[in-house]
């Protein structure tokens, strides 16, 4: 890798470069792909000076506003989110290990590119502008059991679980504006676009992630599925927030990573979550019908019954 | 090439993330390691980068794309910090920013801008230990060595967040240090007794 290392104060500054160069964060994804040489480029664009957006702001029922510039692990620490939002916590001490996220950023955990081995490895796949997908018929144990087509990636940020069954937003700001999308609407399949994940354009930032003020007396969780206890991207990962009364799910909704190649929310099973009975029978019903329209690739049919046995592990522990 | 064609070695060659056990991924990564190291001449797109390392403020010129890794080791000959997997994956290159720890391979120098790095020589005092280093060597919490000054800084920064850490928030510091070598039991009761004996001087 070579390249100038441009070190813009203000985001006007960032719109006067033009958007040729990919924005520079933390670097820990960032760093890997131009090492590995799946992104070349002759500038980058570090964004870690930008004023005013590594904080965290409590703005009672408007919510919390997170910065994109925020570290995890400065998230982590911070009290306002320890109080109003665990699940968030909870997710982001999951994510890689200590020292990366000393280093990472929020912004860049949403914006991360996918982990596919082929995609990181010396394949001109679809998704860099190949006509060949080699998860087809390659080794595709961690790709996608839904959603999938042409490519069948899986979303790796952990975050973005988390953020999408808290209906959090996030805030894009270009020359031309500001705009707010929920979390739903950023993420992408790649039936949309095969060549990226979410819908930011070149010379859009992401310059918030707004957490909605948190309805009272919801249980929340994150759960993730991993091969070994070291850092590692989640095979199957779930996010829960839950109200129970008694021996019954009032409301409630699951997100899932791993399985898609966007963090994954259905309202198909939401609706079903509605006044659930926490009885066995129950809840062995209602998980064994999760992910019926899921289409497995050859090696990893797997996924389907691990994220059924996630459900049920957290409605059997929170509920 | 079609997927037939994707022999399972070319297949172990090419992987870049870490989805599979940490051996595979750190024998091949090293050799990405020797291919990237260059040598130290200095061209036009050199820039400044002033920062303190190990207590000394240091001005000198690096190349953009140099890791922190890159300059501790061949700028300033630091070569107590080792390079193991150059992808953020290992913790042998752990270095402290500002008292934090952070993977000094996967970081570009001029991250470290006016900032404090503490490396693994930064820790001794004189030709006297630190406790740390005491504790690995009382204990044993090594085999080849190799990872050792990654864990003694990851232990460190630990102790630095909390003089008083619980074992569980020990094991969670560490757990971004692989050791091939699997000298964990060992490395674990290092760290411990590391902060037994901080909290006793
Ligand atoms: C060994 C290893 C293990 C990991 N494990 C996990 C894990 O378990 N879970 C997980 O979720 N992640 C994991 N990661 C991914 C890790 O890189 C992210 O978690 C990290 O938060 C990325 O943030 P960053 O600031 O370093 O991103 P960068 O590398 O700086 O940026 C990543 C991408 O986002 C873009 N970007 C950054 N900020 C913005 C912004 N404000 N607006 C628009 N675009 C932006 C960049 O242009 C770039 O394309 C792992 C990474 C490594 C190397
Ligand atoms: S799943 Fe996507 S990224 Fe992976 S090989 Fe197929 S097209 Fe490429
Ligand atoms: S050398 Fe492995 S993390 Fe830096
Ligand atoms: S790698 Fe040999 S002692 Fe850890």
């Amino acid at each position: 890798m070579q390249f100038s290392y441009i070190q813009p104060t203000s985001i006007e500054e960032v719109f006067k470069l033009g958007s040729a160069a990919p924005l520079y964060a933390g670097g820990t994804d960032l760093i890997g792909l131009m090492k590995d040489d799946i992104i070349k480029t002759d500038k980058v664009i570090n964004i870690k000076k930008l004023k005013g957006l590594d904080k965290i702001e409590d703005k009672g029922n408007k919510g919390i506003e997170i910065g994109p510039l925020v570290k995890i692990a400065d998230l982590i620490e911070n009290e306002t989110i320890q109080e109003k939002c665990p699940l968030l916590v909870q997710t982001a001490k999951e994510i890689a290990s200590p020292q990366l996220r000393n280093m990472g950023t929020v912004g860049g955990n949403i914006c991360q590119r996918p982990r596919c081995w082929y995609y990181r490895g010396d394949f001109d796949c679809i998704r860099k502008g190949g006509d060949t997908c080699y998860a087809v018929g390659g080794e595709n144990k961690y790709h996608c059991i839904i959603g999938g087509g042409p490519c069948f990636i899986v979303h790796p940020s952990d975050l973005a679980v988390a953020l999408l069954a808290l209906d959090a937003k996030i805030e894009i700001t270009s020359e031309n504006g500001q705009k707010t999308v929920p979390v739903n609407d950023f993420f992408i399949l790649p039936e949309d676009d095969e060549t990226k994940e979410n819908i930011l354009e070149p010379g859009e930032i992401v310059t918030k992630i707004i957490l909605p003020e948190q309805a009272k007396g919801f249980k929340t969780t994150y759960i993730k599925f991993k091969e070994r206890s070291s850092w590692d991207f989640a095979v199957v990962s779930v996010a829960a927030v839950l109200k129970t009364d008694g021996n019954m799910i009032k409301n409630g909704k699951l997100a899932f990573g791993g399985v898609a190649p966007h963090p994954w929310m259905e309202a198909e099973i939401n609706q079903k979550l509605t006044g659930l009975n926490t009885d066995e029978a129950s809840v062995d019903a209602f998980t064994s019908s999760l992910f019926h329209n899921a289409e497995p690739m050859e090696k990893n049919e797997y996924k389907v019954i691990l994220a059924r046995n996630l459900v049920k592990r957290i409605i059997d522990n929170l509920a | 090439m079609s997927p037939k064609d994707i022999s399972r070695r070319k297949f172990i060659k090419n992987l870049g993330g870490g989805v599979v056990g940490a051996g595979v991924a750190i024998q091949t990564l090293s050799a990405k390691t020797r291919k990237e190291s260059k040598p130290p001449s200095k061209s036009d797109s050199a820039v400044a980068l002033t920062f303190t390392v190990n207590k000394k403020p240091i001005t000198l010129l690096v190349e953009p794309e140099s890791t922190l890794a890159d300059v501790l080791r061949n700028d300033l000959k630091l070569t107590g910090t080792k390079v193991v997997c150059n992808h953020g994956e290992c913790g042998a290159c752990t270095v402290l920013l500002d008292g934090r720890a952070v993977y000094s391979c996967h970081m570009l120098a001029l991250d470290a801008q006016g900032k404090s790095v503490t490396t693994i020589e930064g820790l001794m005092d004189g030709e006297k230990l630190h406790p740390v280093q005491e504790a690995f060597v009382e204990h044993d919490g090594l085999q080849c060595g190799f990872c050792t000054p990654g864990q003694v800084m990851a232990a460190e920064a630990i102790l630095i967040k909390n003089p008083k850490p619980g074992k569980e928030e020990i094991i969670e510091g560490m757990s971004g240090n692989l050791c091939r070598c699997a000298a964990y039991p060992n490395i674990l009761k290092s760290a411990v007794a590391a902060a037994e004996k901080l909290n006793k001087s």
